[in-house]
């Protein structure tokens, strides 16, 4: 699967080594179709990189990914499409959004996991009975408090 | 031999090798510190709590002579010594010599270990706290202090000697000779290791099982202490990166800037959970497990950032067995802190009850988004890792997976900011609240009309995001003038107010109006923001926005240690009106063969056009072309404004006479010292 990808990966550097243009020059006529290839080129790593889109990155790879991209746009392709293409090809790695599934439930899960419990906990909590009750500090935790010093009243 | 090389007479001989042996000893002496507070606090001997303080203030003065040792190797330029051979370079200014002694793995050791002895000889001189917990948590400090000199001494030694030293250094990477960036890591540890004072309160507290509204108090200083130096830490590392990498932007979500933004996320939580505590006695356990988490994530920060296990653009030397140590060390601190929270926690006392909707249940939900946040940039951070060690397929999260969960999450939190400090304790009256918010509600609301009609494109989200800010920074100025009841009491009683107002108050407001002002700037610029890029030749243009920058000439200049191509490119505003000449710069430096883009800047009040030059093209079409990118960031002033207010906010809260260390007058009360209970 790996040397797949690696024979993949030479491949598309050579085909687009041989199309090499110059940055600015790269882009495509249609500024609609240019904006969706820069939409999806936020969400593709650039695989030699540090934790960078391929539409942060110089490298020459980003740039060679980035025309691919814009190649399948001219050519009709949806994003899903482009996006799958991309990960027959480099695997899930190269999209920086994880996809949903079982492996990423803790990605998606965990802050709701959090979310939910916090306010179920708020939910339950014991509510002051409605009647004019004590003040909740004991008196030596009051006195405690006062030796640290003069308390503004806010 | 290795003393006498070179400028031997700049150099005093023999201090690395003291520095050395006083590395040692901080090793033995937080060793003692640990035995002796724990003896003392076992027989109750205040003879032994003293020695185990004079122990944590010895093993700060040790550490300290071991840092000034290799700051000394650093400025004479001691290539003897196998960090400054491998970090600097006789060529390098003065500043980044100093700084260069915190640039590498074992020198930010060593800054960890200084910071985290300094703290402890803080808290050991401190006589505000009770006879019991403070011997626990100075005993809890040196335990801390035993791991990490430890790991130090024996195996990420700083001022290990080479047997052949070279002439000359390799240079620290050029990237990191900046001013922002020298100061970066020390603000950062400073905060980091701030947390580890309330780590050890918070073990000593649960030990003692004492975790009541004067414990909240106690850790109050320590607490405002770290997260205002380590909002400053990431503030300069986010400037750092905007202004140096040239990328144009200001925070990517990578692995270690999300390692430092965790410990900042609960940090913030703390702060808020531990009012709570001291005004309420509610919430005890839960701020207690904050006080221990917060340090554990700045730990878990420093061991993937450390350890080399992360990908990302802090590129650190990647050693294995260090790793795994500093997991142990990890493994260590934090097991021992939850094992004891889980065993003792279930018997605190926290009865307090409250309503939903109260201050408390404001600062709860608080706690609940922002614990919900650090879920998310800790499952982002380490599910590549995981899934990489169960099922080997690597995967990426990157800045589109947080910036949609981080918005979804931050979004009802600054909604119901502003209504948090109004409410009141206990139980309260939500109308009467929004009510009072009313003048903020109606500028928040034109706010957002304004920049969804105004500014094109047009976005809904982004001017939702403007009027959030808005409406989260007004809400900061109503809340504070209600407390002087502006525009309601005559003006004579407003301003005796105001004079009576408690330092903590305005720290409040302070931060709230920071995070309001960064959050208007981060959804402006982020939607808003404008570039260009094209291969301009001398006496060509190109727009950007409603700028057009013309390359004006194209020069050489050699610096103190590199050298550059310059540009200068001429940036004309609506009209022709001249904005700035920038001069961004194509460096090479020699030392290391690094290339890096120097990027200029044209400031505005609060808007930047930033340029970078790229490579000069040699053959073909447009030879002697620069490729030149530029970015119109609009509002990106209030980014960094607005952290560096929340700091500000922060000490401000800290200089309040109820949390100063020492406190004057008829505060001193002998709380302290006098064996308690």
């Amino acid at each position: 699967m790996r040397a797949l990808a690696r024979t993949g990966l030479a491949l598309t550097v050579w085909a687009l080594l041989c199309a090499a243009a110059a940055d600015p020059a790269d882009r495509l006529a249609d500024p609609g179709q240019e904006a969706r290839a820069r939409a999806l080129f936020k969400d593709v790593r650039c695989l030699v990189c540090q934790s960078e889109s391929i539409d942060e990155s110089d490298a020459d790879l980003a740039r060679d990914l980035r025309q691919l991209v814009r190649r399948q746009v001219a050519e009709g392709r949806s994003d899903d499409q482009i996006k799958a293409y991309l990960v027959r090809r480099y695997g899930e790695f190269v999209l920086l959004t994880p996809r949903l599934s079982l492996g990423n439930s803790l990605l998606w899960g965990a802050p709701v996991a959090v979310l939910l419990a916090g306010l179920a906990a708020l939910a339950l909590r014991r509510r002051p009975s409605t009647a004019p009750d004590a003040e909740t500090l004991t008196p030596q935790e009051e006195a405690a408090l006062k030796k640290l010093g003069p308390e503004e009243r806010t | 031999m290795a003393g006498r090389r070179g400028r031997s007479e700049l150099r005093i001989p023999m201090i690395d090798e003291l520095g050395q042996f006083a590395l040692a000893l901080a090793l033995a002496l937080s060793l003692a510190q640990t035995v002796l507070s724990l003896a003392a606090r076992i027989r109750r001997d205040g003879a032994l709590a003293g020695a185990g303080e004079g122990a944590a203030v010895g093993a700060f003065a040790a550490v300290a002579i071991g840092f000034l040792a290799l700051i000394h190797a650093f400025v004479s330029s001691d290539f003897s010594v196998l960090n400054v051979a491998a970090n600097s370079h006789t060529a390098k200014p003065l500043l980044y010599k100093v700084a260069g002694a915190w640039g590498s793995h074992e020198g930010s050791i060593l800054l960890w270990c200084l910071m985290l002895t300094g703290y402890g000889a803080a808290m050991a001189a401190s006589r505000r706290l009770p006879f019991a917990l403070k011997a626990s948590a100075v005993a809890v400090q040196g335990a801390l202090g035993v791991l990490f000199i430890g790991y130090m001494v024996f195996a990420s030694n700083p001022l290990a000697r080479v047997a052949l030293p070279p002439v000359q250094g390799d240079s620290l990477n050029p990237l990191l000779q900046d001013p922002a960036l020298a100061a970066h890591p020390p603000f950062l540890y400073a905060g980091y290791v701030g947390f580890s004072v309330v780590f050890s309160l918070a073990a000593a507290a649960l030990a003692e099982g004492r975790v009541d509204p004067a414990w909240a108090r106690w850790i109050r200083p320590w607490t405002l202490a770290a997260w205002s130096l380590l909002t400053m830490g990431i503030t300069l590392g986010s400037f750092w990166a905007y202004y140096e990498l040239g990328w144009g932007g200001w925070w990517a979500w990578d692995p270690v800037e999300n390692a430092s933004f965790m410990p900042w996320l609960l940090g913030t939580a703390l702060l808020h959970s531990a009012a709570v505590t001291e005004k309420r006695g509610a919430l005890a356990s839960w701020t207690a497990l904050l006080g221990l988490g917060a340090f554990i994530l700045a730990m878990m920060g420093a061991f993937l950032v450390r350890s080399g296990v992360l990908t990302s653009v802090h590129a650190f030397a990647i050693d294995p067995r260090r790793g795994i140590l500093l997991l142990v060390i990890l493994g260590v601190a934090a097991g021992a802190g939850l094992g004891l929270f889980a065993w003792r926690a279930p018997r605190l006392k926290d009865e307090a009850a409250f309503a939903p909707i109260s201050r408390e249940g404001a600062l709860f939900v608080n706690n609940v988004l922002l614990a919900a946040a650090t879920a998310t940039v800790l499952a982002g951070t380490l599910l590549p890792l995981i899934r990489e060690a169960i099922d080997g397929v690597p995967i990426s999260v990157g800045a589109p997976y947080f910036n949609v969960t981080f918005t979804a999450l931050l979004a009802p939190a600054l909604i119901l900011l502003p209504a948090g400090p109004l409410l009141a304790w206990k139980r309260a009256d939500a109308l009467g609240a929004l009510q009072r918010l009313w003048a903020a509600a109606l500028i928040a609301l034109a706010g957002a009309l304004l920049s969804l009609a105004l500014v094109s494109p047009r976005s809904a989200l982004a001017a939702a995001g403007v009027g959030l800010g808005l409406w989260v920074a007004t809400g900061a100025l109503v809340e504070a003038a209600e407390r002087v009841r502006a525009f309601r009491a005559p003006w004579s009683e407003v301003g005796r107010r105001l004079g009576g107002l408690p330092r903590g108050a305005w720290g409040m407001t302070l931060a709230h109006l920071g995070l309001g002002l960064f959050a208007m700037g981060a959804a402006f610029e982020t939607a808003w923001r404008a570039e260009a890029a094209a291969a301009l030749q001398p006496g060509q243009s190109m727009r950007l926005a409603a700028f057009e920058l013309r390359l004006a000439q194209a020069g050489d200049v050699v610096g103190p240690n590199y050298e550059a191509a310059r540009l200068l490119i001429r940036v004309t505003g609506p009209g022709g009106r001249l904005v700035c000449e920038a001069a961004p710069e194509r460096r090479v430096y020699a030392a290391g063969g690094q290339t890096t883009s120097q990027v200029a800047i044209c400031p505005g009040l609060l808007d930047d056009v930033y340029v970078t030059a790229g490579d000069r093209r040699d053959a073909g079409v447009g030879a002697g072309a620069f490729l030149v990118k530029a970015y119109w960031n609009p509002w990106v002033r209030l980014v960094f404004l607005g952290p560096l207010l929340m700091a500000l906010g922060g000490l401000v809260s800290l200089s309040d006479r109820r949390v100063r260390f020492a406190v004057p007058g008829r505060a001193r009360q002998p709380l302290a010292q006098a064996p308690a209970e």
